[in-house]
C-alpha cells in the first residue's frame, strides 16, 4: 500500500517555490491597499494552517496505521460515536471561524473599495472607462486622457471613478491591491497609491470577448516631478477627445497602443456613463425600433 | 426556409474542428454498423432506450456523464496546450474566437453534462437499491428525465461542426451575452441546451424525492436510512429550489435575445447585474447539487472498506442538512468586487465560510470512521482518501476567496480557477470514479480490474496537483481566467508544469478506459456470485449482483441502520419468504420520442427555423399525449418466477 505522502510535497513544490521571491502579482504590493490584503491573506491562510495540515497528518496516519494488513492495530468494528470526539469536531471548526469572520468583517471596511485613503497628500482623481478592448483614463483635474497608461505621482492616493463603454470589465492592478468591476450606465469607485515608483501591470480581470487578452494597460508610478512632465507632455498631444471622439473611440472594436489626449471636454466620463446605456452605440443593429431615452446613471450602486 | 442557417455555417475552413467532426463522424458510423452487423438494435431498443429501470437509466446517465467527460476534457487540454504555446508574443495556434468557445463549451459540458448526469445516474441506480425499493416512484417520468439530459447535451457537440458555441464564458453574463455583444448562434445554443436539461433535472429531483419520502421499506425510519440516501435527499431537494431560479434566468435572456426584451441589456433600463445575481442564485447551490451525493459516496466507501459503521452518522445528517440550507444564502461571494458596500461584502463573506463548518465536521467524521477500522485499500479507498487530502486544500482556498478582501486579490484570477477544480475534481470527480470501482460490480455482476484502477487513480492524483498547484501560483502573480495569449514570462514555468499534469491526467483516463476493456475481457473470472463483493452494510449488497429486475424478491424489513450489516451479523434468518407476484411497468418510448422532438424543436429555435420548432413543439406534445392515453401497461412476475430467482441467487450466496 502506498499512500500520498511521497507525491503530495513533491507536487506542492512549485507552489513553495512560487511564493518566496514574487516580484509581481498580488503577493508582491507596492501600495497600502494591496499590503494590508496581503497582511490578511497570510493571516487567514496561517490560521487555517494550524488545523489543516494536522488534518492532513492524521488523514494520512490514520489511513496507514489502520490498513487491514497491520495486525497491531486495534479493531472496532462497533465504535462510532463518541460524545467528546463528536464536540471537538463541531468546536474545532467553530472557533476557526469565528476568529475568521472577524478579519473578514474588518477587512471588508477597512479595505473598503469606496473608502478614501487617509494621506496628507491632496489624492488625484481619474476617472476611467473601460472599451472594446483597451482602458481609457481621464484626468479630470488635468484635462488630458490616455489610452492603455496610467500615470500616477508615487505616495499620492488616487480616486478612481469607473464605469464601462461596453460590456462589465474589471479594473485591475495586481500589485497596487483590490479590483473592481466596470459597469455599462453605472459608477464604482476606488482608492489606490503606488508607494514607490515603477511600472506596474494592470489589466481587465473580466472576460469581456475576443480582444480580453489583449486589454492590458501599464501603470506608471513617478515621483511628483515626473508625474508633473507626464501631465506636460500629454498636453502637448494634438489629439482631442470631446463626445464625438469618446463615440468614435467607444464604436472601435479594437485593441489599442497606448495614446494620449491632450485636452479633454469637461463632463466627458458623465457622457460615457449615459452613452453606453443607450442604443445609439450599439455595435450592431440588431434590433430596430427599440429606442428609449438614455438613462442618466444614479451614481453608484 | 432555414432561418439562419446557411452552408456558411459549417466551418468547411477551420481544420481542427472539421477533423474532429469527421473522427466523431467515422466514430459514429462505425458504432451504428457494429451494431447492425451484431443484430443488436432491438435488443438496444427494448433493453436500453425504452427501458424504466432506474439502473439502466442510471447507468445510460453514467454512460452519457462518461462520454461527454471525453469532450470536456479534449477542450482542457486544448486550452492548455494553446497556453503553454501562447507565452512571450507569440499567440497559439487558438484564435479567441475559437478558444472563447473552447472554454465556455469546456465549462457548460463538465457542469451540465458530466458532473450532473453522472451524479444523477448514481442516485437513480442506488437510492432505490438502498431503501428497498422496486424502482423510482415514477419510472416513465424517469425516462423522461434521462432523455432530456440526453437531448441537451447533443446541442453543443452539434454546435460543433453547424454555427458555434457560446464565447462568453460557462456563465453567459450579459451584456456579453446579449445580441449586440454576440449576435451569433452560439449563446442561443448554450440556451437550448441548459433549457432541455434542465427540464430533466428538476423532473428526477421531483422523482427522487418522492422515491426517498414515501417508498422506503418499511421500517426504515428516517434515522435508519443510508447516508448516501440522505445527501441525495439534500441535493434532491436544492435542485427543487434551485433549478427553477436557472430556467427563469435563462427564459428572460431568451426573451432578450428572440424577442427584443431589456431584462438584462445595458440599454433601454436593463440590468445585466440582476442576471448576475440570479445566476448565482442557482449557481451556488448548485455546487452543493453536485458534491452532496459524492460526500455520500465517500461516507459509504469509508464505512464499508473500514468495516466499521459510519463515525457521528447524526453529525454527518445534520451536517448536509445544514449545507443544503446554507447553500442559498452565499451566492453574493461571486461578485464581491461589484462594489456592493462594506457591509453586504462582510455578511456574504461570512455567510459562505459558515459551510466550511459543516463541511469540516464531514471530514472529521470520515477520519474518525478510519480510526479503529481495518482499511482494505482497494481503489475506492485510494479515490476517497486520496479526496480527503485533496479536498482540505480545496477548502481552505475556498474560505480564503471568502475573506472579501482577499477576493479583490483573487478575484477570477487562475487561483479562482484552481480553487474549484480543486473542489469539483478532487471532490466531485473523485468521488465519482469511487462510486464507479465501489459500484460496478452490483450494476454489471463482475469487478473492474484493480490494479489498472490504482494505476489510473495515481495519475490522476499527481497530474490533479501538477495541473492545478501551478495555477493557485499563477493567481498570486496576477493571471487572470480565459486568457488566450500572454506576455510575461514569470508565468512561463507553471503553464508548462500545468500542461504537463494535463497530459498526466490523460494517461490516467488512458488507464481506466485500458481497465473497463480488461475488466470486461476477463468478467468471467471476476464475476460476483454472492453479490456483496466488499463486505457490504446497506441493503443493495443484499441482492444479487446485478440485481433482478424488480430488485428485490421480497421487500425487507428494516430495524436500524445498515441494514445488511445488521442482518449478516445475525445469520440466517428461520423465517421462510413468502413471494407474491410482482408488477413491473411496461418499457416505454416516450422519453425518447420526446427528447428527439425536443432536440429536432432546440435546434430549430437556434436558428429560427420556425415551422421546424413548431413541428418540435407539436411532435413532443403528441407524444406526451400518446403516452398519457396508454393502456398502463404492466407486466407481472409471477410469484414463482420469483422465488425461482431468489433460490438461485441464493445458491451462490450460501457457498460463499
Amino acid at each position: 500500500m502506498r499512500t500520498p505522502r511521497t507525491v503530495l510535497p513533491a507536487t506542492l513544490l512549485p507552489l513553495a517555490a512560487g511564493l518566496g521571491g514574487c516580484h509581481e502579482g498580488v503577493l508582491a504590493p507596492a501600495g497600502p491597499i494591496g499590503g494590508a490584503e496581503n497582511q490578511i491573506l497570510w493571516e487567514t491562510v496561517g490560521a487555517m494552517l494550524l488545523v489543516v495540515i494536522p488534518v492532513i497528518a492524521m488523514i494520512l496516519a490514520f489511513a496507514w496505521w489502520f490498513r487491514a494488513s497491520n495486525r497491531r492495530a486495534a479493531y472496532r468494528p462497533d465504535w462510532s460515536y463518541s460524545g467528546k470526539i463528536e464536540f471537538t469536531v463541531w468546536m474545532v471548526p467553530v472557533l476557526l471561524i469565528l476568529f475568521l469572520a472577524t478579519l473578514a468583517w474588518s477587512g471588508s471596511h477597512d479595505l473598503d473599495p469606496y473608502r478614501p485613503l487617509k494621506s496628507d497628500r491632496k489624492p488625484i482623481r481619474v476617472e476611467v472607462v473601460s472599451l472594446d478592448w483597451k482602458w481609457l483614463f481621464i484626468y479630470p483635474d488635468y484635462g488630458v486622457a490616455s489610452v492603455n497608461e496610467l500615470a500616477v505621482p508615487a505616495g499620492t492616493p488616487v480616486d478612481f471613478r469607473l464605469t464601462s463603454g461596453t460590456v462589465m470589465n474589471s479594473f485591475f492592478v495586481p500589485q497596487l491591491g483590490s479590483q473592481i468591476y466596470t459597469m455599462a450606465g453605472m459608477q464604482t469607485r476606488l482608492s489606490l497609491q503606488a508607494d514607490r515608483p515603477g511600472d506596474y501591470r494592470g489589466l481587465s480581470a473580466q472576460f469581456s470577448g475576443d480582444g480580453f487578452s489583449d486589454m492590458r494597460f501599464t501603470v506608471r508610478a513617478t515621483d511628483a516631478a515626473g508625474f508633473d512632465r507626464w501631465i506636460a507632455a500629454a498636453r502637448t498631444s494634438p489629439s482631442h477627445l470631446d463626445n464625438a471622439a469618446y463615440d468614435g473611440l467607444a464604436a472601435t472594436h479594437a485593441v489599442a497602443a497606448p495614446t494620449r489626449f491632450g485636452a479633454v471636454d469637461t463632463g466627458l466620463f458623465d457622457h460615457a456613463v449615459a452613452a453606453a446605456t443607450s442604443s445609439a452605440l450599439r455595435p450592431t443593429s440588431a434590433m430596430n425600433g427599440v429606442m428609449c431615452a438614455p438613462r442618466r446613471a444614479k451614481g453608484t450602486l | 426556409m432555414f432561418g439562419k442557417l446557411t452552408l456558411h455555417d459549417i466551418p468547411f475552413d477551420q481544420p481542427i474542428i472539421m477533423g474532429t467532426i469527421g473522427v466523431l463522424i467515422v466514430g459514429i458510423l462505425g458504432l451504428l454498423g457494429l451494431i447492425t452487423y451484431l443484430k443488436r438494435w432491438r435488443w438496444l431498443w427494448e433493453e436500453w432506450i425504452t427501458s424504466v429501470d432506474h439502473k439502466r437509466i442510471g447507468t445510460m446517465y453514467v454512460l452519457l456523464a462518461l462520454v461527454m467527460l471525453i469532450r470536456g476534457f479534449s477542450d482542457a487540454l486544448m486550452m492548455r496546450t494553446q497556453q503553454a504555446l501562447a507565452g512571450g508574443g507569440h499567440l497559439g495556434y487558438l484564435p479567441p474566437e475559437h478558444y472563447d468557445q473552447v472554454f465556455s463549451a469546456h465549462g457548460t459540458i463538465m457542469i451540465f453534462f458530466v458532473a450532473m448526469p453522472f451524479v444523477v445516474g448514481l442516485m437513480n441506480i442506488i437510492v432505490p437499491l438502498q431503501i428497498g425499493a422496486r424502482d423510482v416512484a415514477f419510472p416513465v417520468l424517469n425516462s423522461i428525465s434521462f432523455w432530456m439530459t440526453a437531448a441537451g447535451a447533443l446541442l453543443p457537440n452539434i454546435a460543433l461542426g453547424i454555427g458555434e458555441f457560446a464565447r462568453t464564458g460557462w456563465l453567459a453574463y450579459p451584456p456579453l451575452s446579449e445580441l449586440p455583444f454576440s449576435p451569433g448562434v452560439g449563446v442561443d445554443y448554450y440556451l437550448v441546451a441548459l433549457q432541455l436539461s434542465g427540464i430533466g433535472t428538476l423532473l428526477s429531483a421531483i422523482n427522487l424525492i418522492t422515491t426517498i419520502l414515501k417508498m422506503r421499506a418499511p421500517g426504515m425510519e428516517a434515522g435508519m436510512m443510508p447516508v448516501f440516501t440522505w445527501t441525495a435527499l439534500g441535493s434532491n431537494m436544492l435542485i427543487i429550489a434551485a433549478f427553477p431560479i436557472l430556467t427563469v434566468t435563462l427564459s428572460l435572456l431568451m426573451m432578450d435575445r428572440y424577442l427584443g426584451m431589456h431584462f438584462f441589456t445595458n440599454d433601454a433600463g436593463g440590468s445585466p447585474m440582476l442576471f448576475i445575481n440570479l445566476i448565482w442564485g442557482w449557481g451556488h447551490p448548485e455546487v452543493y447539487i453536485l458534491v452532496l451525493p459524492i460526500f455520500g459516496v465517500y461516507s459509504e466507501v469509508i464505512a464499508t472498506f473500514s468495516g466499521k459503521p459510519l463515525f457521528g452518522y447524526r453529525s454527518m445528517v445534520t451536517a448536509t442538512l445544514v449545507i443544503t440550507i446554507l447553500a442559498f444564502t452565499v451566492w453574493l461571494h461571486h461578485f464581491f468586487t461589484m462594489g456592493a458596500g462594506a457591509d453586504v461584502n462582510a455578511i456574504f463573506g461570512i455567510a459562505s465560510m459558515l459551510i466550511a463548518i459543516p463541511t469540516g465536521v464531514k471530514v472529521f467524521n470520515w477520519l474518525f470512521t478510519m480510526y479503529g477500522g481495518r482499511i482494505r485499500f482497494e481503489p475506492p479507498v485510494l479515490w476517497t482518501v486520496g479526496f480527503m487530502v485533496t479536498f482540505v486544500i480545496g477548502g481552505m482556498t475556498g474560505v480564503m476567496l471568502a475573506v472579501p478582501s482577499n477576493d479583490f486579490l483573487l478575484h477570477n484570477s487562475l487561483f479562482l480557477i484552481a480553487h474549484f477544480h480543486n473542489v469539483i475534481i478532487g471532490g466531485v470527480l473523485f468521488g465519482c470514479f469511487a462510486a464507479l470501482e465501489y459500484w460496478f460490480p452490483k450494476v454489471w455482476g463482475f469487478t473492474l480490474e484493480p490494479r489498472l484502477g490504482k494505476a489510473a487513480f495515481w495519475c490522476w492524483f499527481v497530474g490533479f496537483y501538477l495541473a492545478f498547484m501551478p495555477l493557485y501560483v499563477l493567481g498570486f502573480l496576477g493571471m487572470t481566467r480565459r486568457t488566450n495569449h500572454y506576455d510575461n514570462p514569470a508565468w512561463d514555468p507553471y503553464i508548462l508544469i500545468a500542461c504537463g499534469g494535463a497530459f498526466l491526467i490523460l494517461a490516467g483516463i488512458c488507464l481506466q478506459a485500458a481497465q473497463l476493456v480488461v475488466s470486461i475481457r476477463t468478467r468471467n473470472e471476476r464475476r460476483d456470485l454472492t453479490g456483496d463483493p466488499w463486505d457490504g452494510r446497506t441493503l443493495e449488497w443484499s441482492l444479487p449482483s446485478p440485481p433482478p429486475a424488480f430488485n428485490f424478491p421480497v421487500v425487507p424489513a428494516v430495524e436500524g441502520l445498515d441494514a445488511f450489516w445488521a442482518s449478516k451479523s445475525a445469520g440466517p434468518g428461520t423465517r421462510r419468504a413468502a413471494y407474491e407476484d410482482i408488477w413491473l411497468p411496461e418499457n416505454s418510448p416516450v422519453g425518447f420520442f420526446l427528447a428527439a422532438f425536443a432536440a429536432i424543436g432546440g435546434f430549430a429555435v437556434v436558428w429560427h427555423i420556425w415551422w421546424l420548432a413548431l413541428m418540435g413543439l407539436v411532435g413532443g406534445l403528441c407524444a406526451l399525449i400518446a403516452s398519457s392515453w396508454r393502456e398502463h401497461g404492466e407486466i407481472c412476475i409471477p410469484a414463482a418466477e420469483v422465488a425461482r430467482s431468489d433460490r438461485l441467487a441464493n445458491v451462490f450466496r450460501v457457498k460463499n
